[in-house]
C-alpha cells in the first residue's frame, strides 16, 4: 500500500547538499512531491521536509539511503507521529470589481489573506495543510487563476 | 622495484611532515596523502594540477607513478586498494582528466572499494564560468561517490583529507573524491594535521546488536539445510578466518559470490562454487532448497538472485549480516538482519554458535557436487580457454593474485582459477567495467612487488586500457598480461547466440593489433600460443622470464560459458552447456 509520508532531514548546511538528497531521490526511483529547505534551530544545520510516496518498504528504503549520505544528521517519518503540516500558497485570481466581494468571501472563510490588488486582479496568501490549498484552489478556479506558487509543506511533530 | 621507500625512518618521515611550516595547498596535500601512509599514488598532470605536480617535483618520499590515460591510473589506484585493502589514491587534472576517472570512480563505488580521487579544477574565482578545462567534477560524480568534496580554502585541506581517506575505508568502503581549486594548490598557510576525524552525521555501526546475533544463532541451531552466501564483505572486513571457523564449527556450506572468490577456500569440502547466472549447478541449486539463508557480506546482486521471486523459495528465513543498513531488505525479505562489520559479527557468533544437524545436507551437497563439476569439452585441435586457465592455475598452485577484464575470460577464470586466499581475486563485479582488468593488475603488482599478478583479459577489453604497457615496461613491473583471444567480444557473441537467435551483431573484432608486436612496440616481451604444447611453452617462459610478458592465447571462437542461467529465469533452471 502506497502512503503520503512526509519526512524531515536534518542536514549539514553544506554547498551540494540539496543536490545531494534531491539527486539520490530521482536516481533511486523515489518520488519527491514536494520539498522545502531553511534554517534550523541549529547554527550550521538545515532541515529539510519531503513528501513522498511509496509503501513502507520504499520508505524504509528512503530513510537508509539518506542516512548514508554523509551530510545528512537525521531523518525523521513525521506522518508516523501526531504532525503539523502547513503549506503557504500565492494565488493570482482574475479579479474585475464586480467579482471582488465574492472572492473576498471565499477568502474569508478559508481565513486566507489578500495580500496585493491590482487593477483587474488579486493576490491571496492561503496557509494550511495541503488540502485546504487544494480546497481554495479549486474554489478560487472559476474566476480564473493566473498564477499559483506553493512552498511545499514543511512540518513537525505535535507537543513532546 | 618502483616503490622506492626512502631511507628516513617512519618516525624521522613524521616529524618533518608534522612541522606547523607555512607550506602551499600542493604541499599540504602531500604532506598529508604521506601521513596518511600511502606510498604510491598513481595520476596524469594538467593545467589545474601543476602546482600539485610542481610539489612532487624532487621530493624522495613521494612516489608518483604516471599512467598513460587516467582511466589507468583510476584502475591502478582501484587493484592496488582491492590488493592491499588499503585507501587507493589518484590525481587527474580538471575537466577532461577528471571526467575521464568517471568509469574507475563508478566501478570502485559498485564494488566498495576504498579509493580517495583527487582532481584539479580552474581557480575559484573563475568557477562556474565555464573556464578552460572546467567541469562540474563533484556534481557529475555525485551519485557514484560516497562523498565528495569541494576545496575552497586552503586551510580545510589537511582536514578534509583526514575526513576523506577516513570516510573511504570505513563503514562500507568507496571512494571519496576531492576537488582542488588551482589558487587552493597555489595558496598558503600553516599546516595542521588533525588527530582525529569528527563527522557529526557518520558513525557507521560496526559492532553488531548482540540480540540479532543470537536469534541468527537461534536459527542455525534450528536449520537442516542452512547456506551461507558470502560476498565481498567478507574479504573486505578481513573476515575470511572467522568465516572458516564459523562453518567449521557450523557445517554450513558456503557459496562465494564472484567478488567473494577468495573470501572461502576453494578447497574446502563445503564450498559450492559461484552462485548465480554462471554459478555451479550445486550452488544454485543449494540456495533453491535451502531452509535457510545467510547472507554474509553480500548484495544480492541481479546477476546472483535471477529471477527475485523464486530466489531460494524454499528459505523460512533469510538472515543477512552487510555492515550498510540499506542492503539489507533492499532485494529480498530479511528476517534477521545484522547490521554491523562481518569480521566483528561472526566473531562474536563464533563465541557460542552451536550447530544444527546438517549431516543430510552436507551428503546432498557432496553428491550433487561430484555429480554436476564444472566441466567443458576439451579438444586436441582447438585451444579451449577453460583450459588455458586451469593451466594458469595449475602452474602456479594458485597463489597468484588474478585480476580480469569484463566477458566470457572473466567468468571461466572465476570459475576455473581456484583460490583459497582473500585479495587474491580482482575483477569489476557490479560495473562489469572492461578496460578495468590490465590496469588493476598494475596497481595490485606495485602494491605487492613479491607476488605473481597476473591479468587475464580478452581481446576486446585488452585493447580499452593497452597504452598502460609503457608503464610495466618503463617501471619494470612484471605483471604477467594474459589475452584470451577468440576474435569477438566473446560475451556479448554468447548472448546473440542464445538469446537473440544467433543473430551476430557488430561483435567482429577483425582488425585488432598484432598483440605479440603491440607489446613489443612498448618494450614489453611478447608471446604467442595457438594449441596445448604452445600454450604450456609459452606460459612456462612467461613464468620463467622476469619483468612483464604478454602471452596471446588463441581460443576457440564459439566456445560458451557454461552453466547459464538466462534472465528471467530462476537461478536453477541452467542450462548446462556442451559437456562431455
Ligand atoms: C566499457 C564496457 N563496454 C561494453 C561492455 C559490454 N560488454 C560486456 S562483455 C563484452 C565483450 C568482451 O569481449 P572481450 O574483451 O573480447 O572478452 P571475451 O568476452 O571475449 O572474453 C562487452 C562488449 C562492458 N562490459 N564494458
Amino acid at each position: 500500500m502506497s502512503y503520503k509520508h512526509t519526512i524531515s532531514v536534518l542536514v549539514n548546511n553544506q554547498p551540494g547538499v540539496l543536490q545531494r538528497v534531491s539527486g539520490l531521490f530521482g536516481r533511486r526511483g523515489f518520488n519527491i512531491e514536494s520539498i522545502t529547505v531553511g534554517e534550523s534551530e541549529e547554527k550550521g544545520l538545515s532541515r529539510m521536509v519531503i513528501v513522498t510516496t511509496g509503501d513502507d518498504k520504499t520508505l524504509e528504503q528512503v530513510s537508509k539511503q539518506l542516512y548514508k549520505l554523509i551530510d545528512v544528521i537525521k531523518v525523521v517519518d513525521l506522518s508516523a507521529n501526531p504532525m503539523v503540516g502547513r503549506e503557504l500558497a500565492l494565488i493570482k485570481v482574475n479579479a474585475e470589481p464586480s467579482a471582488r466581494p465574492e472572492i473576498l468571501g471565499v477568502v474569508e472563510t478559508f481565513r486566507a489573506a489578500v495580500v496585493d490588488i491590482g487593477p483587474s486582479s488579486l493576490i491571496v496568501q492561503v496557509v494550511g495543510d495541503s488540502e485546504k490549498i487544494d480546497a481554495m484552489t479549486e474554489l478560487l478556479k472559476p474566476y480564473g487563476i493566473k498564477e499559483l506558487s506553493r512552498t511545499g509543506v514543511t512540518a513537525m511533530i505535535r507537543g513532546k | 622495484m618502483i616503490v622506492q621507500t626512502t631511507q628516513k625512518s617512519k618516525e624521522q618521515l613524521r616529524e618533518e611532515l608534522l612541522k606547523p611550516d607555512v607550506i602551499t595547498g600542493s604541499e599540504a596535500l602531500l604532506r598529508s596523502l604521506l601521513l596518511e601512509d600511502v606510498d604510491c599514488v598513481f595520476g596524469y598532470p594538467g593545467g589545474a594540477v601543476l602546482y600539485i605536480y610542481d610539489a612532487m617535483h624532487g621530493n624522495p618520499d613521494f612516489n608518483h607513478l604516471l599512467t598513460r590515460h587516467e582511466q589507468g591510473a583510476i584502475h591502478a589506484a582501484d587493484g592496488y586498494a582491492r590488493s592491499t585493502g588499503k585507501v587507493g589514491v589518484c590525481i587527474a587534472t580538471s575537466g577532461p582528466g577528471a571526467t575521464n576517472l568517471v568509469t574507475g570512480i563508478a566501478t570502485a563505488y559498485m564494488d566498495s572499494v576504498p579509493l580517495v580521487v583527487i582532481t584539479g579544477n580552474v581557480a575559484t574565482t573563475v568557477i562556474g564560468t565555464d573556464a578552460f578545462q572546467e567541469a562540474d567534477i563533484t556534481g557529475i560524480t555525485m551519485p557514484i561517490t560516497k562523498h565528495s568534496y569541494l576545496v575552497r580554502d586552503v586551510r580545510d585541506l589537511p582536514r578534509i583529507i583526514k575526513e576523506a581517506f577516513h570516510i573511504a575505508s570505513t563503514g562500507r568502503k568507496g571512494p571519496v573524491l576531492i576537488d582542488i581549486p588551482k589558487d587552493v594548490s597555489n595558496d598558503a598557510s600553516p599546516f595542521y594535521y588533525p588527530e582525529k576525524v569528527e563527522i557529526r552525521g557518520y558513525n557507521p555501526t560496526v559492532q553488531p546488536n548482540r540480540l540479532q546475533v543470537d536469534r541468527m544463532l537461534e536459527a542455525i541451531a534450528e536449520a537442516e539445510r542452512p547456506v551461507i552466501l558470502a560476498g565481498g564483505g567478507v574479504v573486505y572486513s578481513g573476515a575470511a578466518d572467522e568465516l572458516i571457523k564459523f562453518v567449521n564449527a557450523t557445517r554450513i556450506p558456503v557459496t562465494t559470490t564472484l567478488l567473494g572468490l577468495g573470501g572461502f577456500p576453494s578447497a574446502h569440502e563445503l564450498w559450492l562454487g559461484m552462485p548465480g547466472m554462471h554459478g555451479t549447478h550445486t550452488a544454485n541449486h543449494a540456495l533453491q532448497n535451502c531452509d535457510l539463508l545467510i547472507g554474509i557480506g553480500a548484495r544480492f546482486d541481479d546477476r546472483v538472485t535471477m529471477k527475485v521471486n523464486g530466489f531460494a523459495p524454499k528459505a523460512k528465513k533469510i538472515v543477512h549480516i552487510d555492515v550498510d543498513p540499506a542492503e539489507i531488505g533492499k532485494i529480498v525479505e530479511t528476517a534477521i538482519p545484522v547490521v554491523g562489520d562481518v569480521k566483528i559479527v561472526l566473531e562474536m557468533a563464533n563465541q557460542k554458535v552451536k550447530a544444527g544437524d546438517t549431516s543430510a545436507w552436507v551428503d546432498w551437497v557432496k553428491e550433487n557436487k561430484a555429480k554436476y563439476p564444472l566441466t567443458y569439452k576439451d579438444s586436441d585441435t582447438e585451444l579451449k580457454p577453460q583450459y588455458v586457465i586451469e593451466m594458469l592455475h595449475e602452474t602456479t598452485n594458485g597463489e597468484a593474485i588474478v585480476t580480469t577484464d569484463v566477458g566470457q575470460h572473466q567468468m571461466w577464470s572465476a570459475q576455473y582459477y581456484k583460490f583459497n586466499k582473500p585479495r587474491s581475486w580482482i575483477t569489476s563485479g557490479g560495473l562489469g567495467t572492461m578496460g578495468f582488468g590490465f590496469p588493476s593488475a598494475i596497481g595490485a603488482q606495485v602494491a605487492n612487488p613479491d607476488r605473481l599478478v597476473i591479468s587475464i583479459n580478452g581481446d576486446g577489453g585488452m585493447q580499452m586500457c593497452s597504452q598502460e604497457l609503457a608503464i610495466c615496461a618503463i617501471n619494470k613491473i612484471p605483471v604477467k598480461i594474459v589475452v584470451i583471444n577468440n576474435q569477438v567480444l566473446g560475451m556479448v557473441r554468447q548472448w546473440q547466440e542464445i538469446i537473440y537467435d544467433n543473430r551476430y551483431s557488430h561483435i567482429d573484432l577483425a582488425g585488432s593489433p598484432d598483440f605479440v608486436k603491440l607489446a613489443e612496440a612498448y618494450g614489453v616481451k611478447g608471446l604467442r600460443a595457438t594449441n596445448k604444447d604452445e600454450a604450456r611453452t609459452a606460459w612456462k617462459e612467461a613464468l620463467d622470464t622476469p619483468g612483464p610478458v604478454l602471452v596471446e592465447f588463441v581460443v576457440r571462437k564459439h566456445e560458451n560459458v557454461f552453466p547459464m542461467v538466462t534472465q528471467g529465469s530462476t537461478i536453477d533452471q541452467m542450462i548446462m552447456g556442451d559437456s562431455e
